[in-house]
């Protein structure tokens, strides 16, 4: 019994280092809209069962970061465990206006807007305790937008390993290419959360990240 | 009445000694005034997010600001290696101001598009 304990405690721990299984948190950023929420989501949804918060067509819907921890990965035989931290978007300028457009009241976009003005503080204040993080864009969107450039200049200035991801390549006006070309130095995957596609290049981009931790 | 816009040079030998805190500070003074600034250089990635950090603090609190639009047009970007080894040694020598940054407050500026190699500004009517 004993002897059986023993050889079950040194197997866990060889199989453990030969695994090379890591434990890191990694930082969901972006622009709004871009879809951080959703695939943050969809990596909890497939290994944990649960979400990590809710989605919507309103910018700013995230106005807080939020947490999942041990996130189990197994893909391929190869393991990761992860605390996702879900970020608010960053954005240099928010209108309580822009709010009303899509049906709020006044208030309640008011109250938004300032809830949203500290999502962007505290996400960029969460830049100094992420070991890794996945910058969202959209790809339907201009890469070149100063807040994608900021962030990753951030990142870069902090030597944290990046993975870029380009949503919604299910729509016609997603353009990969063009990411790529804005940020050279960089793992590019182009993904559509809602439809699950690529997701497999997404996981083998997530292990290569993983080694760079 | 004719609509005004007014530009405000900053020249980079301006803010060359300046710590970062008094940039950003320099900065948005001057945006809150409802001008365009045009900064001869860059700021620093970690001065960036401060200034996005400092103007988000602001928005709610001052009437009518609601941001900033800004744009940074970097020549680096799309030199080939050798450029670029030349462009270091001169930044070491001569600072980081080969670069044009322009912020305005998004109450006047409604969009800057930016490719590598030019800016367009969507003003608010």
């Amino acid at each position: 019994m004993v002897i059986r304990i023993i050889k079950n405690f040194f197997s866990r721990i060889f199989l453990d280092i030969f695994r090379r299984r890591k434990d890191f948190s990694l930082g969901f950023y972006g622009p709004p809209n871009a879809g951080k929420t959703s695939l943050a989501n969809k990596l909890c949804k497939d290994w944990t069962g649960e979400e990590i918060g809710k989605v919507s067509k309103i910018p700013h819907e995230t106005r807080n970061i939020q947490f999942k921890e041990k996130v189990e990965i197994e893909y391929k035989g190869k393991k990761l465990t992860l605390k996702l931290i879900d970020t608010p978007g960053i954005a240099t300028k928010i209108d309580y206006e822009d709010f009303m457009k899509h049906g709020l009241g006044k208030k309640e976009s008011q109250t938004r807007a300032k809830e949203a003005t500290h999502g962007v503080i505290d996400a960029i204040k969460w830049l100094d305790d992420v070991d890794a993080v996945v910058v969202v864009v959209d790809a339907t969107q201009n890469p070149y937008s100063q807040v994608n450039i900021t962030i990753v200049g951030n990142l870069l200035a902090r030597k944290i390993p990046v993975l870029i991801v380009g949503n919604k390549i299910d729509l016609r006006k997603a353009d990969i290419k063009r990411i790529e070309a804005a940020f050279p130095e960089y793992d590019v995957v182009g993904i559509s959360v809602k439809f699950g596609k690529n997701m497999e290049e997404f996981y083998e981009s997530l292990f290569s990240l993983a080694k760079k931790v | 009445m004719a609509n005004k816009l007014i530009l405000s040079f900053i020249p980079y030998a301006e803010i060359q000694k300046m710590e970062s805190s008094q940039r950003v500070k320099k900065i948005l003074d001057i945006i809150l005034t409802g001008k365009i600034v045009i900064l001869q250089g860059k700021l620093e990635a970690i001065e960036e997010s401060g200034l996005i950090q400092a103007t988000m603090a602001l928005v709610g609190r001052i009437k009518g600001f609601r941001g900033v639009e800004l744009a940074v047009i970097n020549p680096e970007s799309e030199q080939a290696l050798f450029e670029k080894i030349k462009m270091g040694i001169a930044k070491v020598l001569a600072g980081n101001r080969y670069a044009l940054t322009i912020i305005g407050p998004a109450s006047i500026v409604k969009e800057i598009k930016r490719d590598p190699k030019k800016i367009e500004l969507m003003l608010k009517n």
